[in-house]
């Protein structure tokens, strides 16, 4: 067999074998019971106006909430790592070793039944939503943050430093800056992860007006016996990540042009 | 530069650099083993040497970017190496010129030369500004101060962070390799800009491997080796008639690499209009600018 043969018998084979595979699952399948319990049109009504005006709405909050407390505790805990004060490092290490390796889902459980507990007080659910996710995000930024302030070359705070800047000066206003935009591409992966994340915030005990998209796509499910629901809580988080993850490669192709 | 005239009045006798006994080791490495160096005022003190001589390190503990391991730095009377002294403080007189530009890329050039005027001196947006734009006419970059780092060549890139540095007022500049970094084309233009600080009565303290910006422009040449001063004295002398048998070698391997290693290279240097022995160095600047 000729080489040029032979490539097309390969490369007709591949195809073959998707097409096969496509059509026995798309045969195997029940479409008639798929599009009952997918496609209702009458649930999928039901489910608006409130899966925008309440869930979506929820889901943006709890995120916003948690990613912007997390980058604070996260640049706080990537300066930490990198200071000279031995015990400053050596709690943020432990801080972040900790909530990396620890599922979410057992910090949400902790600190919903364990701060009212401990403190004997009632705190406001966006307070709770926004710990819960930034007690777990920062730790991941952190160790991004840390990264990028470490490639922040060694020149930059020389030249700041032979200018007569503060070491902290130096860091504010010439290397953070810098740092954060090598890592604008990461964090906002980060802010992808979150949005998910923030599907774990139910753990939490909430009140109807406080139902994200998760929560309100199964309380619908439960409601109306329709798997509807959670197609449409799944399209609306595709319409949060993917508009991000555009994002994502926008940034990173500036950077790279940038540098 | 006025303004320093009259906060060096009080110092007027002080020289305006003065290290004495320096000795740096990087772990076992010893990179400067003694060095005893002065910069008067309005002096001009070229720093030669092949790499790996220390040059830069000298430098760099002048303005305590390196920590001295022993030894003693006066700057305008100001004993930085006393661990009482506000280091920040005397940096903002000490003006320095790296060899990578390190322009802050976040910062168009006019920001780069107001941020710290700004955060350190404590001027408004308006004044620092003045200041900054005064510096970039001085650096002939006037069009430029709008434009971000990277969208400037490297030549320009050193000329703002010149103007960078001018722009704090310090009463004295230090250069690491300003033009090591630069294209062959783009060397003139900084040259250029750092004659004419030398002509306005800058003390500047250069590390060079620019040997007719040396033999021209400075008062004084030092030649290290190995963290030693091996020579020092007029350019005239160091440049033109060196002494030292490794001051002759090294200049050899400078000023006609293919003849490098050849017995004799040391004195048949070829012969680039040399000074005239005892022309005084105030003579040698009133040359035009290029």
């Amino acid at each position: 067999m000729s080489r040029r043969n032979r490539t097309r018998a390969i490369r007709t084979a591949q195809y073959g074998m998707l097409l096969a595979v496509v059509l026995a699952l798309a045969l195997a399948a029940d479409w008639g019971e798929l599009r009952r319990a997918f496609f209702d049109v009458e649930v999928a009504k039901k489910q608006f106006p409130d899966v925008v005006t309440t869930a979506l709405v929820n889901t943006v909050i709890y995120t916003v909430l948690g990613f912007a407390f997390g980058l604070v505790l996260g640049l706080l805990l990537a300066l930490m790592r990198l200071s000279q004060v031995p015990p400053y490092r050596w709690l943020a290490v432990a801080y972040i070793e900790f909530f990396r390796g620890v599922p979410a889902l057992l910090v949400f459980i902790a600190l919903g039944f364990g701060v009212p507990l401990a403190f004997q007080v009632s705190i406001n659910q966006y307070v709770t939503v926004m710990l819960a996710l930034g007690l777990v995000g920062a730790a991941y930024m952190a160790e991004t943050i840390r990264a990028g302030i470490q490639a922040v070359p060694r020149g930059q705070t020389e030249a700041a430093r032979s200018l007569g800047m503060s070491p902290l000066w130096a860091m504010v206003s010439i290397v953070i800056p810098q740092a954060f935009r090598i890592v604008l591409p990461p964090l906002a992966n980060e802010l992808i992860l979150l949005t998910k994340d923030s599907s774990l915030v139910y753990l939490l005990g909430l009140s109807m007006d406080q139902y994200e998209l998760a929560k309100f796509g199964r309380d619908a499910l439960n409601q109306h016996r329709s798997l509807t629901p959670i197609l449409i809580a799944g399209l609306f988080y595709l319409a949060i990540t993917l508009p991000l993850g555009h994002l994502v490669r926008r940034l990173e192709a500036r950077t790279a042009k940038a540098r | 530069m006025g303004e320093s005239e009259t906060t060096g009045a009080a110092v007027a006798d002080a020289a305006a650099i003065e290290v004495r006994g320096l000795r740096k080791s990087f772990g076992e490495l010893e990179v400067l083993r003694g060095i005893d160096v002065t910069v008067r005022r309005g002096e001009v003190v070229c720093v030669i040497g092949p790499s790996g001589s220390g040059k830069s390190t000298l430098l760099r503990c002048v303005n305590l970017l390196e920590e001295p391991t022993s030894g003693t730095v006066r700057v305008a009377g100001t004993e930085v190496t006393d661990p009482e002294v506000d280091i920040d403080r005397v940096r903002r007189r000490i003006g320095m010129v790296f060899q990578s530009f390190n322009l802050f890329p976040h910062l168009t050039a006019l920001g780069n030369l107001t941020i710290a005027q700004r955060r350190v001196l404590g001027r408004g947006r308006a004044e620092a500004e003045e200041v900054a734009r005064h510096n970039l006419r001085r650096v002939g970059l006037t069009d430029k101060e709008s434009g971000y780092p990277a969208q400037l060549s490297g030549g320009q890139q050193q000329r703002v962070a010149i103007a960078r540095a001018l722009s704090m007022g310090p009463e004295l500049m230090l250069f690491d390799e300003p033009t090591s970094a630069l294209d062959p084309e783009l060397v003139g233009d900084v040259l250029a800009v750092m004659r004419g600080l030398a002509d306005e009565g800058m003390t500047m303290l250069v590390v060079t491997h620019e040997m007719s910006f040396a033999r021209e422009v400075a008062d004084r040449v030092v030649f290290m080796d190995d963290g030693l001063i091996v020579e020092e004295g007029p350019p005239e002398q160091v440049v033109g008639a060196p002494r030292q048998a490794r001051t002759r070698a090294f200049l050899s391997r400078v000023l006609d690499p293919a003849a490098a290693g050849g017995p004799e290279s040391g004195t048949a240097r070829p012969e680039p209009p040399a000074e005239p022995p005892g022309r005084a160095p105030e003579e040698v600047r009133k040359r035009p600018l290029r």
